[in-house]
């Protein structure tokens, strides 16, 4: 399999070990039984399902959990009696195995991602394109593109970039032996499961939550041991500060399971079954849905890649960050505020106004902590603004934290209740999360991505830098297509709902504003494929650092001269 | 000792740090969530809203799968054009039964929360099988598939005893009949409508999908999409009471 392939790169830095006797560490002996009474539990649960998806996730998992029982023993076979040591010539030995495999997901799930966001908007100007199949109609595929896009292509970026950064700024190696490949393996293991589940109809509906009981369950295992894994290597820390972009990554990580936690209790019609019932219902459930969806914009999408602005802006530029004390403002107040969001989502609906009230003032108050980070961010670069014109990937995340500021004041501006009242239901939304998602999300993660492979495979550059500002200026014309016309449909539509002939009746029926959206909506598909296109570029300019990139050559500690 | 050199006990402890944070997002959602689950003004007192019939249960177990909610809101904001367009405001009572909630979050195709009987049977067949045949602009998908797919009488009680686990009031005599209940909601003709009717108030019994037997898909959402927002009477409903 190709990803024990990968993984073999990890261990290509050890050194030949003296000769100690052989044994299975705990881990491995522990994992590898755990994994197989689970294919055994896997097996018996697909002969018992109730519904053809559970027996076929149930198969799944039983194969996966077999697969990984091999893994463990085939690796333990082929690997030193001793562990990869923690350091190497007073150097760490930094674990780069787990991060080239998030490495290479997230360009995979990205390219996956971007492409069924392709199909689902030119199903919204082409109806025909649904074919009348269950399988890939508008209504099952459209979680299966935001979820590929922000916990596949951001997930994996997070956790490489995360493992990367976490190890570089703590000067230790990461924790665990087989602990981070079970993150890195098992999170994309939950997105299988997830995006599986939406093509044969399991979901539990609730928007950026909808995979089922059994995969959440999954994804809170995988998520405390990533946890584990970067708190481990933080404690193990060879400075005494705990760098600013950690701050980020460990709000990100915390608060995301509580907001899973928080948002998903359900209980199972059976457990031999795909179905289940979560335990809100009405009011409460929209609040706490909203809650969780506000804030996996907030700390999955803001958070987690401010982290990446953090590390990867000043490695980059050379620069340190602009201002430390205002990185503690901006990270305090960031994660204070933005928890209280949610309700806007939720104005002039059944919920009780004092919480949408709360929802707005708190959403106007989080334009400050944000635009204080993105001025942080931008600042950095002071002194080095003329690598602007040189360096294509320093533009792409510079590029990225102005989106960032673009959309962190058009979402206070749409939480007033006013602006909100046209703005709701329509495009200007779908707008305002595409520069968001693609000018800010997309661009930090393609810059940390150019960053990141050279550095993790040993290479002296990227491929080709001349790809990248092709990458740049065709993304950044997707960008602009597709949110400007998102703005003019959902403003036209919003104000053809609400227009009124001179008689005082309502002007348009419901179907002529749908009518209205044609143009925009194949607009909208030409900036998505334009999108698309960049980042297909991107992955072949990776590919080819990796495959034909010059090696770096290792400069050796130089001895101590003798005093 | 100044604030910055204060703040260093969370830059060199991960677990203070981890402890402050854990603190620090706690408070928007305490302060937000938990009164909504003790203040009586959170749901208006209104008579009629009852738990889903078993056909009904099913065809919004279909609704769900297929992501209607991705294009169709249940919830008529108190503005004008909405009130006029779609009919009175949605109130917090008439989704207070709904695990998940199916407010929705935007408006591609017109909002459902009181699209029950606007149309025939017959229209909602046509237009789930083929929309453009009778909205010819129209850009939702075909869902002919429902009308070939049964559901199932036999397995649908399981689903209201884990719904009545998590707070829905379904009594033991509507899960003891509801696979009878189901069949008889599509069959007019079926001996047990009267029972049925008198375990669902304002229920509506109706061959939805126009074919015999077992009920199908179609029948089950037809069955959901007609009940919407049928369950309360504006007409007696005080609305003074409920002021918040």
């Amino acid at each position: 399999m190709w990803f024990l392939a990968l993984c073999s790169f990890e261990r290509e830095s050890a050194m030949p070990q003296p000769s100690i006797s052989k044994t299975m560490t705990t881990g491995e002996s522990g994992l590898a039984f755990i994994f197989a009474v689970a294919a055994f539990l896997c097996l018996v649960a697909s002969a018992k399902a109730l519904d053809a998806p559970f027996a076929f996730h149930a198969g799944l998992s039983a194969a996966a959990s077999l697969a990984a029982v091999f893994f463990i023993i085939n690796r333990y076979y082929d690997r030193p009696a001793a562990l990869p040591p923690a350091e190497i010539n007073g150097r760490p030995n930094y674990n780069m195995g787990p991060i080239k495999f998030s490495s290479f997901m997230a360009m995979f799930w990205g390219i996956a991602g971007f492409l069924v966001g392709l199909i689902i908007a030119s199903q919204l100007a082409w109806p025909a394109l649904n074919f009348d199949l269950p399988w890939i109609q508008f209504g099952r595929l459209r979680p299966l593109h935001t979820s590929a896009v922000i916990f596949a292509f951001g997930g994996n970026v997070l956790i490489a970039t995360s493992f990367y950064v976490v190890q570089k700024s703590s000067r230790a190696r990461l924790v665990g032996d087989l602990a981070p490949w079970f993150v890195v393996l098992g999170y994309n293991y939950f997105i299988l499961i997830a995006g599986t589940g939406y093509l044969l109809g399991v979901t539990q509906s609730k928007e950026y939550a909808e995979p089922e009981w059994y995969a959440d369950l999954w994804l809170t295992i995988v998520w405390v041991t990533y946890l584990l894994v970067f708190l481990g290597t933080v404690i193990k820390r060879k400075e005494p500060h705990i760098f600013v972009a950690n701050w980020f990554y460990l709000a990100f990580i915390v608060t995301i399971a509580v907001l899973h936690l928080g948002n998903n209790p359900a209980l199972p019609v059976s457990f031999f079954g795909s179905k289940s019932y979560v335990a809100w219902g009405g009011i409460q459930d929209a609040m706490f849905q909203w809650w969780y969806g506000h804030n996996a914009v907030g700390f999955f999408l803001t958070a987690g890649f401010l982290a990446i602005m953090y590390y990867f802006i000043p490695k980059r530029a050379q620069r340190p960050i602009y201002s430390y004390r205002l990185s503690i403002i901006h990270f305090w107040a960031l994660i204070f505020l933005y928890i209280w969001a949610g309700p806007h989502h939720l104005h002039y609906t059944a919920l009780p106004d004092w919480t949408q009230t709360l929802g707005m003032t708190f959403s106007i108050m989080l334009w400050m902590p944000s635009w204080g980070g993105m001025i942080n961010g931008l600042m950095t670069l002071s002194g080095a603004w003329d690598k602007l014109r040189t360096d294509p990937v320093l533009r792409m995340l510079v590029v990225s934290v102005a989106f960032y500021g673009m959309s962190t004041f058009e979402g206070p501006m749409m939480s007033i209740k006013v602006v909100n009242s046209l703005s709701h239901y329509t495009d200007w939304t779908i707008g305002h999360v595409h520069s968001g998602a693609l000018g800010w999300v997309g661009f930090v993660s393609f810059g940390a991505l150019y960053c990141l492979v050279p550095w993790a495979w040993n290479r002296k550059g990227l491929y080709s830098l001349k790809l990248v500002n092709w990458h740049f200026w065709i993304a950044t014309l997707g960008i602009v297509l597709y949110i400007s016309a998102m703005w003019v449909s959902g403003i036209l539509q919003g104000l053809m709902w609400r227009a009124y002939t001179s008689l005082g009746f309502l002007e348009y029926s419901f179907i002529e504003t749908v009518e209205a959206m044609h143009p925009f909506y194949i607009i909208r598909a030409a900036g998505g494929g334009l999108f698309l296109i960049g980042s297909l570029i991107m992955a072949y300019n990776l590919w080819m650092t990796v495959r034909v990139g010059e090696q770096e050559v290792q400069i050796p500690v130089a001895l101590q001269p003798a005093e | 000792m100044s604030f910055w050199t204060r703040h260093q006990a969370f830059e060199k402890n991960s677990i203070i740090l981890i402890v402050g944070i854990l603190l620090v997002i706690a408070i928007g959602g305490l302060v937000e969530i938990t009164p909504l689950f003790y203040l009586k003004s959170t749901i208006e007192a209104v008579d009629g809203v009852r738990p889903y019939t078993p056909l009904e249960l099913a065809g919004r177990n279909v609704y769900v799968r297929e992501g209607c909610y991705l294009c169709h809101s249940q919830m008529i904001r108190p503005l004008r054009d909405e009130v006029e367009r779609y009919g009175h405001f949605s109130l917090a009572a008439e989704s207070m039964f709904d695990h998940p909630f199916q407010w929705g979050s935007k408006r591609t195709g017109p909002d459902l929360a009181r699209v029950g009987a606007k149309y025939s049977d017959d229209w909602h067949v046509t237009h789930l099988t083929n929309p453009r045949a009778i909205v010819p602009p129209s850009v939702m998908p075909g869902y002919p598939f429902l009308a070939q797919t049964e559901v199932d009488p036999d397995t649908i009680a399981d689903h209201m005893r884990t719904l009545r686990t998590v707070g829905v009031p379904y009594t033991d005599d509507q899960i003891a009949n509801a696979a009878a209940d189901m069949k008889a909601q599509a069959d007019p003709d079926n001996a047990g409508t009267d029972a049925f009717t008198k375990r669902y108030a304002k229920a509506v019994v109706r061959n939805f999908d126009g074919k015999t037997g077992t009920p199908t898909e179609m029948d089950a959402l037809i069955a959901y999409l007609q009940m919407l927002g049928t369950l309360v009477d504006f007409k007696i409903y005080n609305e003074k009471a409920n002021l918040r």
